[in-house]
């Protein structure tokens, strides 16, 4: 842009913008890492253990259960603590720049 | 049955059936004519205001989400295919997942009306706009087509006599009208309201059937490919249930309830592969399946859009939980109508098309007999009607928003005044409605569930990566991203094509995919190479033309990614405007 940046004006910074990129892609691939764990991992214990996998419980196959059950309160759990990192994330940016412009 | 009257498809039909479907979309219908009259600007049209409360936002959201694959589609292939069509639902709900961690809150901020608005915005290119909103509509109409078989199959279930293409165009040309005349607004109340319908139709009648003929597990149980082998074990699993003798065309009960089945094998063992031979290739398959219903999810018009009618960003993000708890909760659901149609009513693997196995949500509820298989076989009628319904409400909205607020309102006629904009929005609702309609008409043929796949897969590589890579690396060029996006985009675009074409027996290719498997698996679910083909596109062609970042990308990172209370949204259209001024 054509207008010269102000020195003191943190949030406009290279630092600033790259440190908050920084801590939110980390939430989210931490996150993204979490379930997609399950997903890469399910089909492979499926290839390389089939007869654990079929394991029945209650008429159900591990396999079966894992995939048709147990998999959606995985996702609710992730996307709870994402939800409940990232508005905490905010808030704490937030404040550093309002401590910034204090001092 | 012959019969010269005029009303000839009335006969047979189920007065329980008709009643309950009628219901729903008289009440769908009266409530778009309602909300139409409190709908009056072009910014109420388009995104409801932005006033929408979580609540009825959340339940907005999922009631489009849920479509005539999950109501339907998801039963269906179940039974068709076992378990590896559970993949559908599940990667429906992370794919909602994904879109939350990575795409949401940036876009949210950004604070664009659709995808074309972002694309045009972060990359201040109009040409890209019109790139964008080309795809908007290539990826609305292949996710109509398998809504419309839902209308057609739903219809052709209510009234026996009724051919499959009848119910397209009645159920179209109502919803086609509804939208010309609601806008949104109407929308995100009817949507919210057919979701809980939709939850109430999936769910009762699972209760009841499974406290008449036994428990999901048990209906699983049932199917036990070694109780006719191992002769010596002699506990059963479970209680066994009741079941009827599967017919010739159903797969036989271990490949349908185990991994790597009928689904992802058929290529290679049209192939004449053995079983052992043919696993990795289904192991590729079922890959490329995630990659393509996770990352595709991300793309879909009319869901990206509605982040935006809510309030502010935590609001969003409040929204997005209760989004995954909804449609998480409804997608136990409708596996368990696949599980235990296949025990109770194995005579539908032998029909095709309308008749075959997508209409199992409809019909099973009939197997509980006499007066309550009629009211439950109608809620679940109601439920259907309440998918397809919304779901193609949605599409055609975000169509309709595209070549009214897009192709019109900036490329065709930029002066144009808000009543000739409101005045082509519905125009452009009843162009976009009737090709839906004749698209749909010609898919009797195809799986439900497959066809959203494909729409699904078309996403995947060119939204998605467009999305991902813009949000979150600022040395993204136009030409890198356009060139990713349409070469992904066309890539799937051309695969899923030839894999219809091939299936509806337009073009014969059988002796070929007999010969090359794993062309047809690369070509059947083609995320797996047209995902990094769109990214590397991407940075490849960025990389070359490094010199057209942007001048101003930081400020428009920070404010795709810095917190809405420090106001550098403000900030930025102010100098955006001084930009201009110079």
């Amino acid at each position: 842009m054509a207008t010269p940046i102000p020195h003191e004006d943190r949030v406009h910074s290279e630092e600033f913008l790259h440190t908050l990129m920084r801590r939110q892609l980390k939430l989210s691939i931490a996150c993204a890492a979490a379930f997609l764990v399950g997903l890469i991992g399910l089909p492979l214990l499926n290839y390389y253990a089939p007869a654990l996998m079929a394991t029945r419980v209650a008429g159900f196959t591990l396999s079966w259960l894992f995939l048709g059950v147990l998999c959606f309160p995985l996702v609710w759990t992730i996307s709870w603590i994402f939800i409940r990192r990232s508005i905490w994330l905010e808030e704490d940016e937030v404040r550093q720049v309002k401590e910034g412009e204090g001092r | 049955m012959i019969s010269t009257l005029p009303l000839a498809f009335l006969e047979g039909v189920d007065p329980w059936i008709f009643t309950f479907s009628f219901i729903t979309v008289a009440v769908t219908i009266w409530m778009g004519f309602r909300s139409a009259k409190t709908s009056k600007t072009a910014s109420d049209f388009f995104v409801a205001g932005r006033s929408v409360s979580v609540g009825w936002n959340a339940s907005a959201i999922s009631g489009e989400y849920l479509s005539a694959a999950s109501f339907m589609g998801v039963a269906g292939m179940v039974m068709s295919s076992g378990y590896d069509a559970l993949w559908y639902p599940v990667c429906y709900a992370c794919g909602y997942l994904f879109l939350l961690l990575f795409i949401a809150g940036p876009l949210r901020r950004f604070g664009a009306y659709t995808i074309p608005d972002f694309a045009e915005g972060r990359f201040d290119s109009p040409l890209f706009r019109k790139i964008a909103v080309c795809f908007v509509l290539f990826i609305g109409f292949f996710y109509t087509m398998p809504q419309m078989k839902g209308a057609g199959t739903t219809l052709a279930y209510i009234f026996p006599g009724m051919p499959y293409w009848g119910g397209v165009v009645l159920v179209g040309a109502v919803i086609t009208l509804n939208v010309a005349l609601g806008g949104m607004k109407g929308i995100t109340l009817v949507q919210a309201v057919q979701y809980w319908i939709k939850m109430f139709a999936i769910c009762v009648p699972i209760f009841v059937l499974m406290s008449v003929y036994g428990f999901y597990g048990s209906h699983l149980g049932a199917n036990d490919g070694r109780a006719a082998t191992a002769a010596g074990s002699t506990t059963p699993i479970v209680q066994i249930v009741e079941r009827k003798p599967l017919v010739e065309k159903a797969p036989a009960d271990t490949p349908w309830i185990s991994p790597f089945g009928p689904l992802t094998t058929k290529a290679a063992k049209a192939a004449g592969l053995s079983a052992e031979a043919a696993k990795p290739y289904s192991l590729l398959y079922t890959y490329s399946l995630i990659i393509a219903l996770v990352c595709g999810t991300a793309g879909l018009p009319h869901i990206l859009v509605r982040f935006y009618t809510n309030p502010d960003g935590v609001a969003a993000k409040r929204t997005t939980m209760w989004v995954m708890i909804l449609i998480g909760i409804f997608y136990v659901f409708p596996p368990v109508f696949g599980v235990i149609g296949r025990n109770l009513m194995p005579e539908l693997y032998a029909a095709t098309g309308a008749k075959g196995t997508d209409k199992i949500v409809l019909e099973l509820p009939r197997a509980v007999g006499g007066l309550w298989g009629s009211i439950l076989s109608g809620i679940t009628c109601a439920g259907a009607f309440a998918a397809f319904m919304s779901t193609f409400s949605g599409l055609l909205v975000s169509m309709t928003g595209a070549l009214a607020h897009d192709v019109y309102g900036r490329i065709l006629r930029p002066k144009s005044t808000p009543q000739e904009r409101m005045f082509m929005f519905k125009v452009a609702a009843v162009v976009v409605g009737t090709v839906a309609i004749l698209l749909g008409s010609q898919v009797e043929q195809l799986q439900i569930n497959f066809m959203v796949g494909q729409a699904f897969a078309i996403a995947a590589a060119s939204y998605f990566p467009l999305l991902f890579m813009s949000v979150w690396w600022r040395g993204m060029t136009m030409p890198g991203a356009a060139t990713g996006m349409l070469g992904g985009g066309l890539a799937a675009l051309a695969c899923t094509t030839i894999i219809n074409l091939s299936d509806l027996k337009v073009i014969d290719l059988v002796e070929f995919w007999k010969a090359n498997p794993l062309l047809r698996i690369l070509c059947e679910q083609p995320a797996i190479w047209t995902v990094p083909l769109a990214i590397g596109l991407m940075i490849v062609v960025s990389k070359l033309t490094a010199t057209k970042v942007p001048a101003d990308i930081r400020m428009k990172m920070l404010v795709l990614h810095a917190p809405e209370k420090l106001g550098l949204k403000q900030e930025y259209i102010q100098e955006q405007q001084a930009g201009m001024g110079h």
